[in-house]
């Protein structure tokens, strides 16, 4: 399995790196890598059908349980014959479609054979995460293949939208992965299938898990990035934006339901989002002129009647389940693949402008009809049995709350189904075209061979699979009990008997016959109701406005902290650091200690703190730097009391080397200032002050406090002990600075050297506007770096 | 350790953080000079009591005041020198630059914050596109 994953990578890779050397030709060795992808396939089918998977482990971190994972069920084993059967398809249709290749053209191929590496990821990974990442890299390959064309601001805006919403998706499913894996402590589908965890955690992060199969599934209210994915070239369209991509979020809903449907809301809001997914996309794709965007519509509804068939966890749906996922791959890529045709050969594909088409188009038109019929379900189609299964099942086994008011949405799903396809076909035949359009349509030219093809390969199956449902039986029934073990999935028939759902059939077609025949007064109905209903925001219209509000919110934020004003900037320093050891220091705040220790503290604090108070009030430099010099020297005395002779001196010397400099520096500038600040600036200032001094006052005594708290022999009586022998000195704390802790001393020198560098720097750049003789401060400073 | 000596240290902390929220450079080294002045009283405070020179033979070992938090407040005393005289240099520089030593607003920051309206989004982008091809849907 890793050597085809290698495969798809190296083939892709390397189309995109030979540029546009390949043109066309390019699809034709995309098509490689899905064609093996099958062959391996076919021979590995019958010891996955009889219940055999293959797994490959591999080993990354062990320690985190980390491993790739890959492992093919039957179910997989359906989803490969979608990703790559329907790849290869597309390759070879893409040869047809691409004929006047442009610029990227081939990178487009490259392109999609990275996706379908990523895809077949998704689709074997047994690991969580490694499913995450395989989903990523689709959302990522799906971004670069919508926006190719990156002249086009339509397909950058389409690109941009489908992996800003794909992709949040994704990280908010990253985290419910993360919450499902570590409180079940395994990352293994197969393994939470054996043994389903369950409990709060648990269903949280179900419902981020579900957010991001939503995103990538098109379900209502993120669907609004699939159809402006549809500016993408038809074959991406069909590819992924159809057959495969979207379904990643069915599958992984599909994968999941059996162990967790019933746990927390999951059934609940699958069933909720499915249903209004799939009549919203009913509705709109009827009032689409665009095949495509009648096709996107089409599909977002069908991915909602997917979540509806998979997300209940009873094997008799998802059995309707599997059946539909393969019916809708065949029939939409196919109808996917006719619209690429008109739209390659007419250059047009809004149904005002077609009006039918010359006789040699016959068999394209065949197989867009029976696609078409396919997608409304009519017998004796692949579409007809899936649906019937589908009915069937809700109707015998939906024993849950809602499943009959899911009956009714899926009948009336079924109708606007049919109803659309109806529309497909008539626009098809020209019965929209209008007399101003130029009738073009009729002589163009119809589509080769070669081109035709592919659409109808997929016809042929999905007319075979109807006529003779025993050729996906085993597939189906396989697949249901890969994704819930030890169940009895019943065969898959076309005559199952006049049961309900037949009847249920037969009520749809009739009333999709009536909608399609009385389609011109409904579609003034639903124009007006659609006014009537137009100040409701759309998910489009939503999705804009979270946007806009992201970054007007983050536009704010940064002009309110970034405001480029040093004060501000230091005054929320200052706070934070202030309140945040606050905070835990009040719980452990000590009984106060004696006023003082030695009488002489108390003429030394009194200098200190009116020096202070002078060098923060006087509005002299000079002397706010004579000031600060007092403070010094107060503290040097404050130093021998506390018993500290070497700091004692060590300050004296440094201030008066300070004061020095002060007063060198600041005899250049006015002696006075005025302050400019406004009024406000003061208050803050005075509480932010405040504020640090208090926290300093409740550090002093805590941090003191929990000192005298300490039992065992300190590192400093270590020190003590070890300083003459060890060290042959006798003063221990230059012992400390000069040996045990050299090191530290090293890299203080260091810095000292570093400032002394910048200051000179920064005195001698302008010195020739000076007297000369003035520039000393840049040069008092090596000397102090020994001096400690 | 006194009540006093944790007065001292935060009135050193209060004034170097009223002094460092001012506008004009020479305020603020003052400040971050006795900012410098209270953190190495912090320092030493927290080291627990007093007690006489940690000097071997000269006293007993048993009194020694802690010799580390010392040693750690002399590489404060002396990095605060350096960052002062770098501060001071600065200060030197503004002034032969503007004549005065005022730390104004960061002009690019300021520009930053009210530009920001100007700036063509996202959003921009898909609405206008929208825009666009609802004009050819109803042409």
């Amino acid at each position: 399995m890793f050597v085809l994953l290698a495969l798809h990578l190296l083939i892709g890779v390397g189309i995109v790196a030979s540029g546009d050397r390949l043109g066309r030709r390019a699809f034709a060795v995309a098509a490689l890598a899905p064609l093996a992808t099958v062959v391996w396939a076919i021979t590995q089918a019958d010891a996955v059908l009889d219940g055999r998977p293959v797994v490959v482990e591999v080993t990354w971190v062990e320690q985190l349980g980390l491993g790739l994972d890959l492992r093919l069920d039957a179910f997989g084993l359906a989803m490969v014959a979608l990703v790559s059967g329907i790849g290869f398809l597309v390759c070879v249709y893409a040869v047809g479609y691409f004929s006047h290749p442009k610029q990227g053209t081939a990178r487009l191929a490259g392109l999609m054979t990275l996706f379908a590496g990523a895809m077949l990821g998704v689709v074997m990974a047994d690991h969580l995460l490694a499913l995450f990442v395989a989903w990523e890299l689709t959302s990522v390959t799906s971004y670069l293949l919508i926006g190719n064309d990156d002249r086009s601001p339509r397909a950058r805006a389409a690109a941009l939208q489908a992996i800003l919403i794909t992709g949040t998706g994704g990280l908010v499913m990253l985290v419910g992965i993360i919450a499902v894996g570590h409180t079940a402590g395994t990352y293994r589908i197969s393994e939470l299938l054996a043994d389903p965890p369950s409990g709060g955690v648990i269903s949280g992060g179900l419902v981020c898990i579900l957010i991001g199969a939503f995103t990538k599934s098109a379900q209502a209210p993120f669907g609004s990035w699939l159809p402006g994915a549809m500016v993408a070239p038809t074959p991406i369209s069909a590819y992924l934006h159809s057959a495969t991509m979207v379904k990643a979020g069915v599958y992984l809903v599909a994968r999941l339901s059996p162990i967790f449907a019933t746990t927390g809301n999951w059934r609940l809001l699958v069933l909720v989002v499915g249903a209004t997914t799939m009549i919203i996309g009913g509705l709109r794709a009827l009032r689409q002129y665009d095949l495509k965007l009648l096709l996107a519509y089409g599909t977002v509804s069908q991915l909602g009647f997917l979540m509806l068939l998979f997300g209940t966890g009873q094997y008799q749906i998802a059995q309707a389940g599997v059946a539909l996922l393969l019916a809708h791959g065949a029939f939409k890529a196919a109808l996917f693949m006719v619209v690429g045709m008109v739209d390659h050969e007419v250059g047009t594909r809004d149904i005002r402008e077609l009006h039918g088409f010359g006789s040699a188009w016959s068999p394209t038109l065949v197989v867009g009809v029976l696609g078409a019929a396919s997608m409304a379900g009519l017998p004796p189609l692949f579409g007809f049995i899936a649906k019937e299964k589908a009915l069937d099942g809700y109707v015998e086994h939906g024993d849950f709350i809602g499943s009959g008011a899911i009956v009714i949405v899926i009948v009336i799903g079924s109708i606007l189904t049919f109803a659309y396809s109806a529309r497909f076909v008539l626009g098809l035949f020209g019965v929209f075209g209008t007399d101003d359009a130029d009738p073009r349509s009729r002589a163009a030219h119809a589509p080769s061979v070669l081109f035709l093809a592919p659409a109808a390969v997929l016809t042929v199956s999905t007319v075979a699979a109807g006529l003779a449902p025993v050729l996906v039986d085993r597939l189906v029934r396989a697949s249901t009990l890969a994704l819930q073990p030890g169940v009895t999935p019943s065969p898959v028939e076309l005559w199952a008997g006049f049961n309900t759902a037949l009847v249920l059939s037969l009520i749809v077609i009739s009333t999709g016959l009536v909608l399609t025949a009385y389609r011109v007064p409904l579609g003034r109905l639903q124009r007006r109701a659609s006014d009537a209903i137009s100040w409701i925001p759309s998910a489009e219209q939503g999705f804009l406005a979270c946007l806009r509000g992201m970054t007007d919110g983050s536009k704010r934020v940064t002009a309110l902290v970034q405001n480029g004003s040093l004060p501000i900037y230091l005054a929320v320093i200052v706070t934070v650091a202030a309140v945040a050891p606050l905070i835990p220091a009040v719980s452990v705040f000590p009984s106060l200690p004696k006023l003082i220790d030695a009488p002489i503290q108390i003429p030394l604090g009194i200098l200190v703190v009116v020096a202070a108070l002078g060098a923060a009030v006087v509005r002299r430099r000079i002397a706010a730097a004579l000031m600060l010099g007092a403070v010094g020297y107060g503290m040097a005395g404050l130093f021998i009391v506390q018993g500290a002779p070497d700091l004692a001196l060590t300050q004296l010397v440094i201030e008066t080397l300070a004061t020095v400099l002060f007063v060198l520096v600041l005899r250049f500038l006015p002696t006075k200032w005025a302050d400019r600040s406004p009024a406000i600036a003061r208050p803050i200032r005075i509480g932010v002050s405040t504020l640090a001094g208090v926290s300093v006052f409740v550090m002093a005594l805590v941090s003191s406090a929990a000192r005298d708290d300490v039992a065992a022999p300190n590192i400093s009586e270590e020190m003590i002990a070890r300083s003459a022998p060890d060290a042959k000195g006798n003063n221990v704390v230059n012992v400390i600075l000069v040996d045990f802790r050299g090191l530290d001393t090293l890299g203080e020198i260091t810095v000292l050297l570093v400032a002394a560098v910048g200051a000179v720097a920064l005195a001698r750049t302008g010195r020739r506007r000076l007297i000369p003789g003035r520039r000393e401060q840049g040069h008092a400073r090596p000397d102090q770096g020994a001096g400690s | 350790m006194s009540l006093l000596i944790a007065f001292v240290a935060s009135m050193l902390v209060g004034c170097g953080t009223w002094l460092l929220l001012q506008r004009r450079l020479s305020r603020i080294i003052i400040g971050v000079g006795l900012l410098g002045h209270g953190a190495n009283l912090l320092l030493l405070v927290s080291g627990g009591r007093r007690g006489t020179a940690p000097l071997i033979g000269v006293g007993d070992a048993a009194d020694f005041a802690d010799p580390l938090p010392q040693a750690l407040a002399l590489t404060a005393i002396v990095i605060t020198f350096g960052v002062t005289t770098f501060l001071l240099a600065l200060g030197f520089r503004a002034w032969q630059i503007s004549n005065d030593d005022v730390v104004e607003d960061d002009v690019e920051d300021r520009y930053i914050a009210r530009r920001a309206q100007i700036d063509r989004e996202v959003a921009d982008e898909i609405e206008a596109e929208r825009a666009q091809a609802a004009e050819e849907d109803r042409r």
